[in-house]
């Protein structure tokens, strides 16, 4: 526990960052800066899993193996999600959303 | 002397993940997010799970920047100035997501959370005996899961950045003509 902390104080920050993510993900018209607001919300939802472990059941771990097994998943996302943005700047030569209409070429 | 380092740590992360929203220059919001990231990886040193910072700071902050930085490299101007919003629709988004703050805050502080008062420290020989322990509660299972995911997202990648070779245009003109045969025909 953080000294002088609340639980609720932790969870206000992680709640901002969260709607600063999705304002971000609705307002951005590039793939790219869509991935950069998804990792903004993928990691409040990790600090959300490891606050809640450690204030209110500190003796499990549960919350804590979650957020590992998020930040892998997190992780491997980015790689085929960058993969696919290349693959189409190759055929589009763009990565605005506007411009992406077909998957396959 | 903590709760100043959270309230610092607080207001730097919240600060950047509005630049790196924000930013018009595309290199940049990713070093925003950087800042951000590294903030949430102070946060867990200050909840006394190194280890999770550790793996927050090498995944996120070494690894997945790394990737995004070079994603940008590869497509982008680095002069380029990224396209936004038009004012009416940031408005209306930045309203509901204001709401939603709202809606959840208020959710949050009307919830009496039971919070057990503690100072444990978790080493790292905790979670990794408890984390690959085949009893109940282990989570065996789900690690190997994980690691099959990580394989297959990696050969995935591979495959879908390989792609084909440019043939110098050669490969579209002939889409295109198809494409205007098949019209022709129907």
């Amino acid at each position: 526990m953080i000294e002088g902390i609340t639980i609720y104080e932790i969870l206000t920050v992680t709640t901002i960052l969260f709607f600063i993510g999705v304002y971000g993900f609705l307002t951005r018209k590039n793939l790219i800066s869509m991935l950069i607001s998804v990792e903004l919300i993928l990691n409040a939802s990790v600090v959300n899993f490891v606050v809640i472990n450690k204030y209110l059941y500190p003796d499990m771990l549960q919350g804590v193996f979650f957020s590992i097994f998020i930040i892998a998943v997190a992780a491997a996302e980015t790689a085929l999600a960058v993969s696919i943005i290349i693959n189409l700047y190759r055929q589009i030569s763009s990565v605005e959303v506007k411009d992406t209409e077909v998957m396959k070429h | 002397m903590e709760r100043i380092i959270f309230y610092i740590l607080a207001l730097t992360m919240i600060v950047f993940a509005m630049a790196a929203v924000r930013s018009r220059k595309m290199l940049r919001s990713v070093i925003f997010l950087l800042f951000v990231l590294a903030g949430i990886a102070g946060i867990f040193f200050l909840i006394d799970y190194n280890f999770l910072a550790a793996v927050q700071l090498t995944v996120y902050a070494g690894g997945i920047i790394v990737l995004i930085i070079f994603s940008v490299l590869l497509v982008h101007h680095i002069e380029l100035e990224l396209e936004v919003a038009k004012p009416l629709k940031q408005v209306i988004t930045g309203i509901a997501c204001l709401l939603g703050i709202g809606v959840v805050l208020n959710t949050i502080y009307t919830h009496d959370f039971k919070v057990v008062e503690n100072d444990l420290t978790t080493s790292t020989a905790d979670i990794g005996s408890k984390l690959l322990s085949v009893e109940a509660g282990g989570f065996i299972l789900p690690f190997e899961v994980i690691s099959v995911v990580l394989l297959a997202a990696m050969i995935g990648a591979i495959i879908i950045a390989k792609g084909k070779k440019l043939e110098k245009g050669s490969s579209e003109t002939e889409d295109r003509s198809q494409i205007n045969t098949g019209s022709n025909e129907i």
